[in-house]
């Protein structure tokens, strides 16, 4: 509700008492938890394949999936009866090859041994002694690297002058989600820009006095033992994404219904991946979003009004470090990542720290726009979480499941209400994106240099030489003079916001917005040669980091 | 369910018409604004020409309507819709279906201008359907339409004919073929809510022109010529609209254009065939008890392909002739004249 820099409030802990949090309930009872999930996602498939035969189909189909998965693309951090596994698998399938049996069911039996030991490979350990470490850890490692940084000396790790919260601007509906976390169950929905990404907002959460959120993380970051370390105790699950077998697929749906119906606030990277063209995300995965329509539906049945919103995040800095990465796959693929391929840049703990250090602490502006909490429906909620409808009124949300005064099932209902939240998330993420001077320069410098050959397709366009591409200095200046009005009015309409860097003359805007620009990439998107005027050393790196503004119609503001 | 009430806010032709066919399957509430109506239909059974069904009540309260009906079918003109779903709004919840039968566009303007401003730009956040209006006003999200070649005369004389459902929504699809459905009514589903709207009021622009072209004494070839130009116009302004082709070659794109491009009974039509006879088009506005809503749609649609940039040569030289900028024949004239001679490029 309040949008003010906060910089300073230190937040006290919403339920102080690790007992209290509902993932420390969760973890006390996991091994029930995990029966239940394996269950669940049991009944969810054989009402999916309601035969005999279809089921033996699909356990067929996903034995094969596996041995390929096991034999092309092992990981360390697979269980080593992986392969021993699907054999047994196979050797079950064949032995009742012919002779469907009504009263054994051997498919449901080798569906369970599934179904149980995905439910246990997803399934998390959090123990709060170590989440307590793990979170001192963060804290004051980051606030020290922050230090050192600072005074460009080593000695200044042992100094504790700025902290964490000096650096990370936290705006939005702050206390409106902290009174709701004591009311309801929480969605955090960022964006998701950088692998670091769940490392800020892991802070963000704790910062803000929340207790900890489940979260899916990718299985491939459990490879490496120190993030494995933090991922365990920030309460992660695990989501294998080599794994896109149907059964697989539910049991993780499942886990995510269960533990929110558990009452466990959730975060999810509602894009995915990370944007790879550096843009907001426009199309939201659904699958794991949907499971918060489910377990909303499964409340209400149950009789517990418990009631659960949704809160989007946008974080806003300078530079990603994968940047280059990404928008090279972004340009050569154009389409879905089929298998995640592990990047260079995460490979060893040793380059992690690396990166954790350039990012915290070369990074002059990070900020976190909190956005408006909604219902899973799109509606706003107030400080109590009544869901407002047009015009102030209240929307009992009881009512989007109801037909003639009874709950019903739906999942094609279902479907289209968590492809409406998609919809209203990408919007929130557009109100709530903050631009900085770097965002818009860049969008500035590539917007200028494209419309300098509209002939060209991108493509074309962006294998130009860079060392022909010159800007002058006072049309720059112009435009951004031009775009920082249009956002100004976009803002005032609720469209966007700023960062208080925009009030400074334009030209001030475009010195801060070009030392922040990416700054730790080789090539610089947006450098000012020694006559005065601006030049790319980078022009895909430009483009991803002008996608950023993209999808605002500045046009139609005459821009 | 047998007890519950089905209702259809506005009681004109088409939505006296809809309210028959529904009366068919389960009891029915007939909203009409006009308080003197209410008496006239309910004791008399008659309601604009047409012999009302046993199962319909006439009544004037939206809270009531509201508060008995879960399924809703507004079929009024889009001029009034928008005020209709702010008055309508206080008495909606999550769990109701509207299925509209409305083939017109909404506007908003800013104050003080309207459509015959000529400084007005048109773009999509201010060009709305009628299932974008309801979520605009209400919290209403279980949405659909019906469109489809459906002249009311001719469904009144229980003539066979079809028509297509559309929504997003699964069960609204359902529950408007459970409740639509009958011997002599075939009810299509389709999941293209946008496109579908779109076919239907798009389709008006061409009805017009069709009557114009009947008007002016011409015969099949120059129909058949101006339906099929005129289904690509309409496809691609549906494109630029949000729709896909698919809707446009179905039941309520194809369907609806040949009938009322062909029909007397069309009202669109009608307009298109006196313009041509040389009447002035305020005169046959105030000489109609029912809206045309293709007048309106031309206008919208003319300055929305300004706005977008692309041609739409048929509803360009409509808007002219609807201004008096143009006589029909010159109309014709420059339409014959043009180079665009390329059959299909929108596949």
């Amino acid at each position: 509700m309040q949008d003010k820099y906060n910089n300073k409030t230190k937040y006290k802990p919403i339920l102080p008492s690790h007992s209290e949090w509902p993932i420390v309930k969760l973890s006390k009872n996991m091994p029930a938890f995990i029966e239940k999930v394996s269950v669940d996602s049991f009944e969810k498939i054989k009402s999916i394949k309601n035969e005999e035969q279809k089921l033996i189909e699909e356990l067929e189909r996903t034995r094969y999936r596996e041995k390929l998965r096991v034999q092309k693309m092992p990981w360390s951090v697979d269980p080593d009866d992986d392969y021993d596994f699907w054999k047994k698998v196979k050797k079950q399938l064949v032995s009742n090859s012919g002779k469907p049996n009504e009263t054994t069911k051997p498919a449901d039996k080798i569906l369970k041994s599934i179904t149980d030991r995905y439910a246990n490979e997803i399934a998390s350990t959090f123990k709060p002694s170590s989440h307590r470490f793990a979170r001192r850890v963060t804290t004051f490692g980051f606030a020290r690297l922050l230090n050192a940084a600072h005074s460009g000396r080593f000695s200044g790790l042992f100094k504790a002058r700025h902290t964490l919260r000096d650096k990370i601007r936290i705006r939005g509906s702050v206390d409106h989600l902290r009174d709701l976390a004591k009311k309801g169950t929480i969605i955090m929905v960022p964006t998701h820009f950088s692998n670091l990404d769940s490392v800020l907002i892991g802070w963000v959460i704790q910062a803000l006095g929340l207790p900890p959120f489940i979260y899916g993380a990718g299985l491939n970051l459990f490879n490496i033992k120190l993030f494995a370390y933090f991922m365990n105790s920030l309460g992660a699950y695990k989501v294998d994404r080599r794994k896109k077998n149907l059964i697989y697929l539910e049991t993780l749906k499942s886990y995510s219904d269960l533990a929110i119906q558990e009452g466990c606030h959730s975060l999810f990277f509602p894009g995915g991946t990370r944007s790879r063209s550096g843009a907001i995300e426009t199309e939201l995965k659904r699958g794991l979003l949907g499971t918060s329509i489910q377990a909303q539906l499964a409340n209400f049945k149950n009789n517990k009004d418990h009631k659960i919103f949704v809160v989007p995040v946008v974080l806003n800095y300078n530079f990603v470090l994968e940047a280059p990465s990404l928008i090279e796959h972004f340009l050569k693929q154009k389409g879905q990542e089929r298998y995640y391929t592990e990047n260079d840049e995460y490979s060893t703990s040793y380059k992690i720290s690396k990166f954790l250090f350039k990012f915290f602490t070369k990074q002059s502006d990070i900020s976190v726009s909190i956005g408006k909490p909604m219902d899973l429906f799109g509606n706003y909620v107030d400080a109590d979480g009544h869901s407002i409808g047009q015009n102030g009124r209240y929307i009992a949300t009881k009512d989007y499941f109801l037909r003639d005064g009874k709950f019903v099932d739906d999942p094609q209902r279902d479907e289209e209400y968590t492809r409406n939240l998609s919809k209203r998330i990408v919007e929130e993420f557009h109100r709530n994106n903050e631009v900085l001077p770097s965002h818009l320069v860049a969008y500035i410098g590539f917007k200028l240099l494209r419309k300098k050959f509209p002939d060209l397709d991108l493509f074309n366009f962006l294998r130009l030489p860079e060392d022909e591409l010159l800007l002058d200095y006072g049309e720059f200046t112009r435009e951004v003079e031009k775009l920082v009005k249009i956002i100004k009015i976009i803002e005032e309409e609720g469209g966007i916001l700023t960062s208080p860097a925009l009030n400074k003359p334009a030209t001030e805007i475009i010195e801060r917005g070009l030392d922040n620009l990416g700054i730790f990439h080789t090539n610089l998107p947006l450098v000012r040669n020694e006559q005065g005027d601006i030049e790319t050393e980078s022009l895909s790196l430009l483009y991803f980091y002008h996608n950023r503004l993209r999808g605002y119609n500045f046009d139609e503001y005459g821009g | 369910m047998a007890g519950k009430y089905v209702g259809v806010i506005g009681a004109g032709s088409f939505g006296t018409v809809v309210a028959n066919l529904l009366a068919e399957n389960t009891k029915v509430k007939l909203y009409t604004r006009n308080a003197d109506k209410i008496k006239d239909i309910n004791s008399n059974r008659m309601n604009v020409g047409f012999a009302l069904h046993k199962n319909i009540e006439a009544c004037n309260n939206l809270e009531q309507i509201a508060g008995e009906c879960e399924t809703l079918f507004p079929i009024i003109p889009s001029a009034n819709f928008r005020q209709m779903m702010r008055d309508f709004s206080p008495f909606l919840h999550p769990y109701h279906t509207m299925i509209h039968g409305t083939k017109g566009l909404d506007v908003t303007l800013p104050q003080g201008m309207s459509l015959d401003n000529n400084d007005v730009e048109f773009n999509r956040t201010n060009v709305k359907t009628m299932s974008e209006v309801i979520r605009d006003e209400s919290v209403v999200v279980r949405i659909g339409c019906l469109a489809g070649p459906n002249l009311a005369k001719e469904i009144n004389n229980k003539q066979p004919a079809a028509t297509v459902v559309a929504s997003s929504f699964d069960s609204v699809i359902k529950e408007g073929q459970r409740l639509l459905r009958s011997d002599l009514f075939q009810v299509y589903g389709n999941k293209d809510l946008i496109g579908i709207e779109l076919t239907g009021v798009l389709k008006n622009i061409i009805a017009l022109a069709s009557g114009a072209l009947n008007g002016l004494g011409y015969g099949e070839n120059a129909r058949a010529m101006l339906i099929s130009r005129g289904l690509v116009e309409m496809i691609y302004l549906g494109k630029a609209l949000g729709g896909n082709l698919q809707a446009f070659i179905g039941l309520a794109g194809v369907g609806d254009l040949v009938a009322t491009s062909s029909s007397t009974f069309s009202r669109n039509f009608t307009v298109g065939k006196r313009l041509a006879s040389g009447e002035n088009i305020k005169d046959i506005i105030q000489s109609m008890n029912e809206v045309a809503e293709g007048v309106n749609t031309v206008k919208i649609v003319k300055k929305f392909a300004e706005h977008y940039g692309f041609r739409a040569p048929i509803t360009e030289t409509l808007f002219k002739i609807l201004n008096g900028d143009k006589s029909v024949e010159d109309g014709l004239t420059y339409l014959m004249k043009l180079p665009l001679n390329v059959d299909i490029d929108f596949m």
